[in-house]
C-alpha cells in the first residue's frame, strides 16, 4: 500500500492509501449514496470523466462477479473509499474488488474521511479532483486541475459509445421478439438492454454519431436513448438526431437520454450543484400516480421552466428537490425519464416505466 | 391523503411489563406513537399494565389507564371511554393479541370501534403460520418445508417428510417461547408437548431446518396509497439457528450484492401487499443459502418490533412516529422527515456508518439455566454501537455491554482454555462465542476452521482476525520498540480499541494511555446520523464518535445556537435485572427538567430500545458506550456545567468515582456522600452517631475475615459483594460452609471490592421509601410495604404504597429518619432507603442516595414526578418551592400495588423460588379503591390469573404452618375445593376445614392422587407452596411441582404474604365488580379531597 493524496480544486486534501494502481488521475469528484452495487457503480460508462467517492464506508464485501457488469469495462476515473474489504464472501463471487480495480487499473484510494469529503461536495458543490500517488505538491496537482477541462461543456459521450452497431444478444429465459429497437448508444448500461430484450425487443445498438437515417434503415418500431456520461448540451449531434426522429416513431429515454430528448424538444438544461447519485430518492410518477424509490445518477438536470407554454408535460418529480424526473410530449410518443428505471445497482421499483415505451410500439405498430 | 377526520379518540394499547422478548423498545414506540397522535389533535387513551415506562405520564395520552391488558379490563376502558378506533400495532405481541380477542369476541363491533394499522384478517395472515405461507407462496416466494401439529402424534408423524434437525415453534408466543431445536425424536416429542401446551391455539410449527443459513431482516413500511419504502436492512452475525433477539446484528447488510438485496426488498414489497398491512412498519425476516443464494422467508411481525426501534436508532428514522402518522390517514410523502427537514419521509435511509448490536444476557443469575442459545430469546437487554467500520463499531459494542469486557480482548488467557472447550464453544451458539473466536484465533486456527464449527459468515471472521492481527502487530512493535507509533496507535483507535484496551497491552493504566494518546494529538471526533449520508443538511443533532478527520460535533448546524448551559446526562446502557426501563425513566425526566429550566440537555447511552436515545427527547444525543474513555471525550467537547449521574443506574455511578477525579463537576448528591453510603464502615458509623439502627454487620477483604464477622454477628447471615445493583450474587447463608461457597462464586463478581455480611433480620416486614431532598429539607414522596417479608430483594417482591399495615407511629419514624439521613448525606437529589421492621424496631438496610427502581413506581402512583424534581433541584431549585407535603399523598383515597414479572418461562431447569437476588424482568402496576383489587389487578398484570376455576393446592413450610390455616379458611369461603400434602393437611384439617391429600407426585404403592396429575389435567387453579429456605434436600420435591406448575400456567404464589395477599385479592372480586379509572382521575381525585396540590412540573 502507498500513500496517495486526494487534492480538490478548491485546495482542500485528503491523504489516504492507494491499491496497485499509480500515477495520477483527475475527473470531477461526486458521490454516491448507495450502500450496495459498487461494481455496477464502476462500470456504469455514465461515470466516465469522474472519480466516485462511495459514502458507504465498508466496500468490496461481497466482491466482484461476472454478472453484475454495466458494460465492458470501469468507466471512473478515480475511486475514493473509507475502507477496502480484504476477504470478501458471497456465493457468486470470482475475484476481490481490489483485483478487479488492480485489474482495470483503477487509481483508487482508501483510508479518507469520506464524510467529510461528501459534506464539503455538498457544501461547494461537485469538483474537479486528482488522486494521485507520486505528486503530493499542491501547487502541481492544482495546475493539472486547471489544465482539466470543466464537465460543464464536456462531451464524454464519444468516450464511452460503442464503436460498431451491434444487436444485443438474448438470454435464456427471453421471449420472441416482437419488436425491433434502435438504441443510440450514450454510455448505454447493460441492464436496460436485458430488460428490453426480456420484454420482446430485439434491440440494435447504435453508436451516438449514427444519423436518423441510420437508425430508421432498420425500420425500427422504437427509439431508444440512453444514459450517459457528461454534459448533454455538448453532444449536440444526438440532440439532432433525436429532433429528426421525434414524430416518426415512439421514443423512449433514460438519464442523459432524457436530457437529450429534453434539448431537442426546445428545453435547456443546467448543471446541479452535486448531483443526484444514489439508490433511495423518492420521485413521484404522475401517469400512475405512485411514488417509487429510484437509482439516480446524473450531474445536470432538465429545466422545468423551459416548456413553458410548449408541448411537453412534466410526468415524473424528484420528491427531495421537485426536479423534473420525466417529460412526455402532449402530441407525439415521447417519454423519457430522468432516473434509471433500469436500476442496477438500486430499488427496482420504476421498471414497470418500461411498459410505456412497449405500449407506445404496441399502438404506433397496430396503427401502422 | 391527509389526516382521517372520521376518527376523533384513539385507544393505544401498550406491551404491558418488560419480558424477555419485549423491552422497553415498546415504551419508545408507544411514546412516539402518544406524541404523534396528540400532535395531530386526537384524543388519545392510552392503556399499559407498565409504571415504569414514560408513555404512562399523565402528559402523554389524554387518559392514561395503568390497568391489567387483558380483554376484559381493555373492554371496561372501551366501555367508558368510548374510543373511535383502537391502534394495536405498536405495543408488542401483547397488544396485537389483546386486539385479536377483542376483534373475536365482537368487542370491538359492539362498541363500534375500528383498527387502524393492520386489521384482524391481516394479523390473521402474518402471523397464522399456515396463512403466512399460503400468502408467501403466492408471491411466488419460497419457504422452508413445513408441519403444524396440534398433538405430539402428529409431530412425529410430520418428521417423517420434514427431518431432522427441525425447528419446532408454538403459534402466538413471544420471544419464541416454548420452541426449540429438535435433533431426534425424543427431543421432538418432548418440544412438541411444549410447544402446544403455550401456543394459545394449541399449535405447533415443524420447519425444515436453515440452521446456518445467513439471516437477515428487512424492515418495512406502507401507506395507505400503498407506497413501500425499506427503513434498513439488518445482517445477522449468527447464522439461523439463534433467536434474532439473541443474536450479534449489523447494519445495513453486510454480505449481499445489489442483486440479492433487491431480491429480498422486492420480496418484502410483495409480502406486505400481499398480506394487507395498510399502513405502518413490519419487519420481515429471510434466510439466504450460503451456498448457493436460495432465499427463504421465515416470518413476518405486521407491527413494530424491537428490531424497528433498532432499525430507527440505526438510521435516524422514527418508524413508530410515523407508523402512528400513517395509522391516522398520512402518506410518506406528505410526512417531514425531521433530520433533514427538507425531504419527505418516502424515501430510503442510507447510511454512511456501520452499526452493531449485541445482545446482553443474565444467565449468572440463573446459574441451574445453560448459557446455550438457540431459537427460543434469553437475552434481557441490548447496546447498540456506531462506527465507520464494523470493526469500530463491534469492538465500541463489546465494552459498551458492560460485562467485563474492554473489546475484542483476552480476558481469559487462551492458553489455559482447552482445544476441546473452545470447539465446543465455538459449535453450539452460547452468550460468549464472540470470545471463543478470539481464543480460536489465538490458538492459530484458520478461518476456514472457524467457519465449520460456527458458520459464522467469512466476512465477520476475517474482520475479527483483522482486530486481532492488529493487535498482534502492536504487541509486537511494544515488544521491539517499548512504545506504540503514532500511525499504529492511529490505526488501533480507528480498529475501535479502547485505551484500557491499548493500556493492556502497554503494561499501563487506562489513564496514563489517555493521556500518551492526547499528547499525540489523537483525539476522537463525532460524526452525525442523518437518515441520508450528508446528501442533506441534517438539523438533528444525533452522534457518535469515530477516529477520523472532521469533527461535526464542533460545527454549530444551521439555525443551532449553543448559548445555553449544557448539563450531560449519563444513562444506564444495557438493560439487565436490575437496572432496565425504569432507569432510563429517570433520565429522561432529567432531560425533561433540563430543558424546562432552559438549559441543553445532553443524553449519553448505548441502548437502541430505550426512549432516552430517541432523538427528540434532549437536546443533543450521544449514541456512544457508558465507559470512562468515551463519557470523557464526549465531556472534553461539551465542557459541560455539570454530568448527572444519580438517574442512570449503577452504570453512571460506578463512573461517578473516576470522573470526579478527572475534575468532571458532578451535580446533585456527592461522589463523597454516594461512597459514603456504598461504604460499610462509614455508612455504620454514620448510622450509630445518628442513633439508628442496623443489622449487625461487618465488611471484610479476605476469607478469613469473612468467616470471623459472620461467626460473630451470627446466622443466617446476609452475604453480598459491594458495588452491585440488583442484588447481584447476594445470597442468605445459614451456615460456614454455604458461606465458602458463597465467597468462591463472588469472585467473579466483585473482584477485588469487599464482601459485605449482613444480619438477617428474619420475619420483619421490609419497608422501601422514596425521598427527594435538596440538602436541606427532605420530601418523603412514597413509603411502600413489601407483601414478602424481607430476605427476598426488593426488585422482586411485590409491594404496596401507602402501606396498609404500618402504624402511623411508625411511619413517622420512618419519615424522621430518612430526613436526617438524607441531611447528613447532604443529599441533593433522590434518595431511596430500605427498613426492615420488626415490632417496633426499624432496621435501616440499606440507603442509596440516587434514583431508584421504584422511582417511576412512585410517580404513577402518587402523579408526584419525582426525577423531574430531584432534577430541577439538582440544577439549584429549593424543595420548598415545590410546595410538597406527605398530607397530599396520604390523604390518596386509592392503593397501587406494583408487582414484580419474572422470566423463569424462559430458562428451563430454573426454580421460580424467590430470593436476594433480583430476577425479575419487568414490573407491573395494580391500582384501586381498595388494597384487594389493586393487588389483583397486580396479579392479573403479571400474568397471574388468580380468577381460575378449580382447586387450590397448599403445601407450606413449617414457620408458615400458622398463618396458612388462616388462608386456607378464607380460600374455603370464597368456594374453593383445597388440597395439600400430608403435613401441611393435617395442620389444615386440624383447624376443622376440609382439605384433600395428595401427593406432590407418584411415590409408588400410594393411592393417592397426585399433584402432578392434577395439575396436567388442568384441576389446579392455583399453587401455594413455600419453600424452607435453608434445607436444600427438602426443597427438591416442589421443584418439579414449580417447574410443572410453570409449563401449564398454573399460578404459582411461593410466600405466605402473598397467599395473604392473593386471598385479598380474590375476596376483593366477590365483593365486586372491578372498574378502571385514569390515572389522570386518580389525580383529580385527590386534588379534590381538598389536599394541596403538587405544583410539580
Amino acid at each position: 500500500m502507498k500513500q496517495a493524496i486526494l487534492y480538490l480544486e478548491d485546495g482542500t486534501s485528503f491523504v489516504g492509501q492507494s491499491l496497485a494502481t499509480a500515477g495520477d488521475s483527475a475527473g470531477e469528484a461526486v458521490f454516491n449514496t448507495s450502500m450496495t452495487g459498487y461494481q455496477e457503480i464502476l462500470t456504469d460508462p455514465s461515470y466516465a470523466g469522474q472519480i466516485v467517492v462511495m459514502t458507504y464506508p465498508l466496500i468490496g464485501n461481497y466482491g466482484v462477479n461476472l454478472d453484475d457488469v454495466e458494460s465492458s469495462g470501469v468507466h471512473v476515473k478515480g475511486f475514493v473509499v473509507k475502507e477496502f474489504c480484504r476477504h470478501h464472501s458471497n456465493f457468486r463471487s470470482t475475484q476481490s474488488l481490489i483485483d478487479y480495480l488492480n485489474d482495470n487499473n483503477i487509481l483508487a484510494i482508501e483510508g479518507i474521511d469520506t464524510r467529510a469529503l461528501t459534506r464539503l461536495l455538498r457544501e461547494k458543490g461537485a469538483m474537479k479532483a486528482i488522486i494521485s500517488t507520486e505528486d503530493f505538491d499542491p501547487k502541481s496537482l492544482q495546475k493539472k486541475l486547471d489544465a482539466l477541462p470543466a464537465m460543464e461543456g464536456s462531451d464524454w459521450v464519444k468516450e464511452v459509445t460503442t464503436k460498431e452497431k451491434y444487436v444485443w444478444p438474448k438470454a435464456e429465459g427471453d421471449p420472441s421478439s416482437q419488436f425491433r429497437v434502435a438504441a443510440i448508444d450514450c454510455g448505454i448500461k447493460f441492464n436496460i438492454l436485458r430488460i428490453l430484450t426480456n420484454l420482446g425487443c430485439e434491440v440494435h445498438v447504435f453508436p451516438a454519431s449514427a444519423s436518423a437515417e441510420d437508425l430508421l434503415a432498420i425500420e425500427p418500431d422504437g427509439l431508444f436513448i440512453s444514459n450517459g456520461p457528461g454534459d448533454p448540451a455538448a453532444v449536440d449531434y444526438v440532440v439532432e438526431t433525436i429532433g429528426q426522429c421525434v414524430g416518426k416513431l415512439p421514443i423512449f429515454g433514460i438519464c442523459l437520454g432524457h436530457q437529450l430528448t429534453g434539448l431537442a424538444l426546445g428545453g435547456s438544461t443546467f448543471k446541479l450543484k452535486f448531483g443526484h447519485h444514489g439508490a433511495n430518492h423518492p420521485v413521484k410518477d404522475m401517469l400512475d400516480n405512485r411514488i417509487g424509490i429510484t437509482s439516480q445518477n446524473h450531474g445536470f438536470c432538465v429545466d422545468v421552466d423551459s416548456f413553458k407554454g410548449g408541448n411537453v408535460e412534466i410526468v415524473d418529480v424528484n420528491l427531495n428537490d421537485q426536479t423534473v424526473e420525466g417529460i412526455r410530449h402532449k402530441d407525439k410518443d415521447v417519454l423519457t425519464f430522468q432516473h434509471h428505471p433500469e436500476a442496477a445497482p438500486g430499488p427496482h421499483d420504476a421498471q414497470y416505466l418500461f411498459k410505456y415505451f412497449i405500449e407506445m410500439m404496441e399502438k404506433n405498430t397496430a396503427h401502422a | 391523503m391527509p389526516k382521517r377526520t372520521d376518527i376523533k379518540k384513539i385507544l393505544l394499547i401498550g406491551a404491558g411489563p418488560i419480558v424477555i422478548g419485549q423491552g422497553c423498545e415498546f415504551d419508545y414506540s408507544g411514546t412516539q406513537a402518544c406524541k404523534a397522535l396528540k400532535e395531530e389533535g386526537f384524543e388519545v387513551v392510552l392503556v399499559n399494565s407498565n409504571p415504569a415506562t414514560i408513555m404512562t405520564d399523565p402528559e402523554f395520552a389524554d387518559h392514561t389507564y395503568i390497568e391489567p391488558l387483558t380483554p376484559e379490563f381493555v373492554e371496561y376502558i372501551i366501555e367508558k371511554e368510548k374510543p373511535d378506533a383502537i391502534l394495536p400495532t405498536l405495543g408488542g405481541q401483547t397488544a396485537l393479541n389483546i386486539a385479536l380477542k377483542l376483534f373475536e369476541n365482537k368487542i370491538l363491533e359492539r362498541h363500534n370501534v375500528v383498527m387502524l394499522g393492520a386489521d384482524y384478517d391481516v394479523i390473521k395472515k402474518a402471523e397464522d403460520r399456515e396463512l403466512f405461507k399460503k400468502a408467501v407462496l403466492k408471491c411466488e416466494l419460497d419457504v422452508p418445508k413445513c408441519a403444524f401439529a396440534y398433538t405430539v402424534d402428529e409431530a412425529v408423524e410430520a418428521i417423517k417428510d420434514i427431518g431432522f434437525p427441525a425447528i419446532v415453534r408454538p403459534s402466538f408466543t413471544l420471544g419464541g417461547t416454548g420452541g426449540g431445536i429438535a435433533y431426534n425424536m425424543d427431543e421432538l416429542k418432548s418440544i412438541a408437548a411444549r410447544g402446544i401446551e403455550s401456543s394459545i391455539i394449541n399449535e405447533v410449527c415443524i420447519d425444515e431446518s436453515i440452521i446456518g443459513w445467513k439471516e437477515y431482516e428487512m424492515e418495512v413500511m406502507r401507506d395507505n396509497k400503498d407506497n413501500v419504502v425499506i427503513v434498513c436492512a439488518i445482517e445477522n452475525l449468527d447464522p439461523m439457528g439463534v433467536h434474532t433477539g439473541d443474536s450479534i446484528t449489523v447494519a445495513p447488510a453486510q454480505t449481499l450484492t445489489d442483486r440479492e438485496y433487491q431480491n429480498m426488498r422486492n420480496a418484502s414489497l410483495a409480502i406486505i401487499r400481499e398480506i394487507g398491512v395498510e399502513t405502518g412498519g413490519s419487519n420481515i425476516q429471510f434466510a439466504i443459502n450460503p451456498k448457493d443464494g436460495r432465499m427463504i422467508v421465515i416470518e413476518m411481525n405486521p407491527r413494530v418490533s424491537r428490531s424497528s426501534a433498532l432499525a430507527s436508532k440505526a438510521t435516524g428514522f422514527p418508524i413508530a412516529k410515523f407508523a402512528a402518522k400513517l395509522a391516522v390517514g398520512y402518506s410518506l410523502d406528505e410526512i417531514q422527515n425531521d433530520i433533514t427537514k427538507e425531504t419527505p419521509a418516502s424515501f430510503e435511509p442510507t447510511i454512511d456508518y456501520c452499526v452493531v448490536k449485541l445482545p446482553r444476557f443474565t444467565f449468572e443469575k440463573f446459574p441451574e439455566a445453560k448459557d446455550i442459545l438457540g431459537i427460543q430469546m434469553k437475552s434481557v437487554g441490548e447496546t447498540m454501537a456506531i462506527g465507520r467500520t464494523f470493526k469500530e463499531a463491534l469492538q465500541k459494542g463489546l465494552r459498551g455491554l458492560e460485562i467485563g469486557h474492554i473489546g475484542f480482548d483476552n480476558k481469559l488467557d487462551f492458553k489455559e482454555v482447552a482445544d476441546e472447550k473452545v470447539e465446543l464453544r465455538l459449535r453450539e451458539p452460547n452468550a460468549s462465542r464472540i470470545f471463543y473466536i478470539k481464543y480460536a484465533l489465538q490458538k492459530g486456527w484458520s478461518l476456514d476452521k472457524i467457519f465449520k464449527l460456527t458458520l459464522i459468515d467469512p466476512w465477520f471472521l476475517y474482520q475479527m482476525k483483522q482486530i486481532f492481527d492488529l493487535e498482534n502487530e502492536i504487541v509486537a512493535e511494544i515488544a521491539s520498540t517499548g512504545n506504540i507509533s503514532d500511525e499504529l496507535l492511529r490505526k488501533a483507535k480507528e480498529y475501535g480499541f479502547g485505551d484500557g484496551q491499548l493500556a493492556q497491552l502497554m503494561n499501563i493504566s487506562e489513564i496514563q494511555m489517555r493521556t500518551l494518546r492526547k499528547e499525540r494529538g489523537i483525539e476522537v471526533v463525532f460524526k452525525s446520523v442523518d437518515t441520508c449520508a450528508a446528501e442533506f443538511e441534517a438539523y438533528t443533532p444525533y452522534y457518535y464518535s469515530t477516529y477520523e478527520q472532521e469533527n461535526e460535533a464542533t460545527i454549530l448546524r444551521k439555525g443551532e445556537k449553543r448559548d445555553k448551559k449544557k448539563v450531560i446526562i449519563l444513562g444506564g446502557g444495557p438493560n439487565r435485572i436490575g437496572q432496565g426501563i425504569e432507569f432510563d425513566y429517570c433520565c429522561c425526566h432529567a432531560s425533561f427538567a433540563l430543558k424546562e429550566k432552559g438549559y441543553e440537555a445532553i443524553m449519553v447511552n448505548s441502548n437502541p430500545e430505550t426512549v432516552s436515545t430517541d432523538y427528540d427527547i434532549s437536546d443533543r444525543l450521544y449514541f456512544e458506550p457508558l465507559t470512562f474513555e468515551d463519557v470523557m471525550n464526549i465531556i472534553d467537547i461539551e465542557q459541560p456545567h455539570g454530568v448527572i449521574v444519580q438517574f442512570g443506574g449503577q452504570t453512571p455511578l460506578n463512573l461517578a468515582a473516576r470522573l470526579n477525579e478527572a475534575g468532571v463537576p458532578i451535580i446533585g448528591t456527592s461522589v463523597e456522600s454516594i461512597e459514603l453510603a456504598e461504604n460499610r464502615e462509614m455508612f455504620s458509623k454514620l448510622i450509630q452517631d445518628l442513633g439508628l439502627r442496623q443489622p449487625a454487620n461487618g465488611s471484610a477483604n479476605t476469607v478469613e475475615e469473612t468467616v470471623a464477622i459472620a461467626k460473630r454477628i451470627g446466622y443466617p447471615v446476609l452475604a453480598r459483594p459491594s458495588y452491585v445493583l440488583g442484588g447481584r450474587a447476594m445470597k442468605i447463608v445459614y451456615d460456614e460452609k454455604q458461606l465458602l461457597d458463597f465467597i468462591e462464586e463472588a469472585k467473579d463478581v466483585s473482584g477485588d471490592k469487599p464482601i459485605l455480611i449482613d444480619r438477617f433480620v428474619d420475619d420483619a416486614i421490609e419497608i422501601d421509601i422514596d425521598a427527594i431532598s435538596d440538602g436541606e429539607d427532605t420530601f418523603v414522596a412514597g413509603i411502600m410495604e413489601h407483601i414478602e417479608n424481607a430476605g427476598i430483594h426488593s426488585g422482586d417482591s411485590a409491594s404496596v404504597l401507602p402501606p396498609p399495615t404500618v402504624s402511623e407511629t411508625i411511619i413517622e419514624n420512618i419519615k424522621d429518619i430518612t430526613c436526617r439521613i438524607a441531611q447528613s448525606l447532604k443529599v441533593i437529589g433522590l434518595m431511596n432507603i430500605q427498613f426492615a421492621v420488626k415490632g417496633n424496631k426499624i432496621y435501616i438496610l440499606e440507603v442509596n442516595p440516587r434514583a431508584s427502581r421504584t422511582s417511576p413506581f412512585v410517580s404513577k402512583a402518587t402523579g408526584v414526578p419525582l426525577a423531574k424534581i430531584a432534577a430541577k433541584i439538582m440544577l439549584g431549585d429549593k424543595l420548598k418551592s415545590f410546595n410538597l407535603s406527605y398530607e397530599y399523598l396520604s390523604g390518596h383515597k386509592h392503593f397501587a400495588v406494583k408487582e414484580s414479572v419474572l422470566p423463569f418461562s424462559k430458562f428451563s431447569g430454573v426454580d421460580i423460588v424467590l430470593g436476594p437476588e433480583m430476577k425479575s424482568t419487568g414490573e407491573v402496576m395494580g391500582i384501586a379503591s381498595g388494597f384487594g383489587e389493586a393487588y389483583a389487578k397486580s396479579q392479573l398484570s403479571a400474568g397471574q390469573n388468580l380468577f381460575k376455576k378449580g382447586r387450590i393446592f397448599l403445601s407450606v413450610k413449617d414457620e408458615d404452618k400458622r398463618s396458612v390455616v388462616s388462608i386456607a379458611k378464607r380460600l374455603a369461603e370464597l368456594g374453593f375445593n383445597l388440597v395439600s400434602t400430608p403435613g401441611t393437611a393435617k395442620v389444615i384439617q386440624s383447624n376443622g376445614i376440609a382439605v384433600e391429600v395428595v401427593q406432590p407426585y407418584d411415590q409408588g404403592a400410594q393411592k393417592l392422587p397426585t399433584l402432578m396429575t392434577l395439575i396436567k389435567e388442568d384441576q389446579i387453579a392455583l399453587i401455594i407452596n413455600t419453600p424452607s429456605g435453608h434445607d436444600e434436600a427438602s426443597q427438591y420435591d416442589m421443584r418439579s411441582i414449580r417447574a410443572a406448575a410453570i409449563l401449564h400456567n398454573v399460578p404459582c404464589i411461593t410466600t405466605i404474604q402473598g397467599a395473604w395477599a392473593a386471598a385479598n385479592g380474590m375476596e376483593a372480586r366477590k365483593q365486586k365488580e372491578f372498574t378502571v379509572q385514569s390515572i389522570q382521575d386518580y389525580y383529580r381525585n385527590n386534588l379534590m379531597n381538598g389536599q394541596m396540590a403538587a405544583t410539580a412540573t
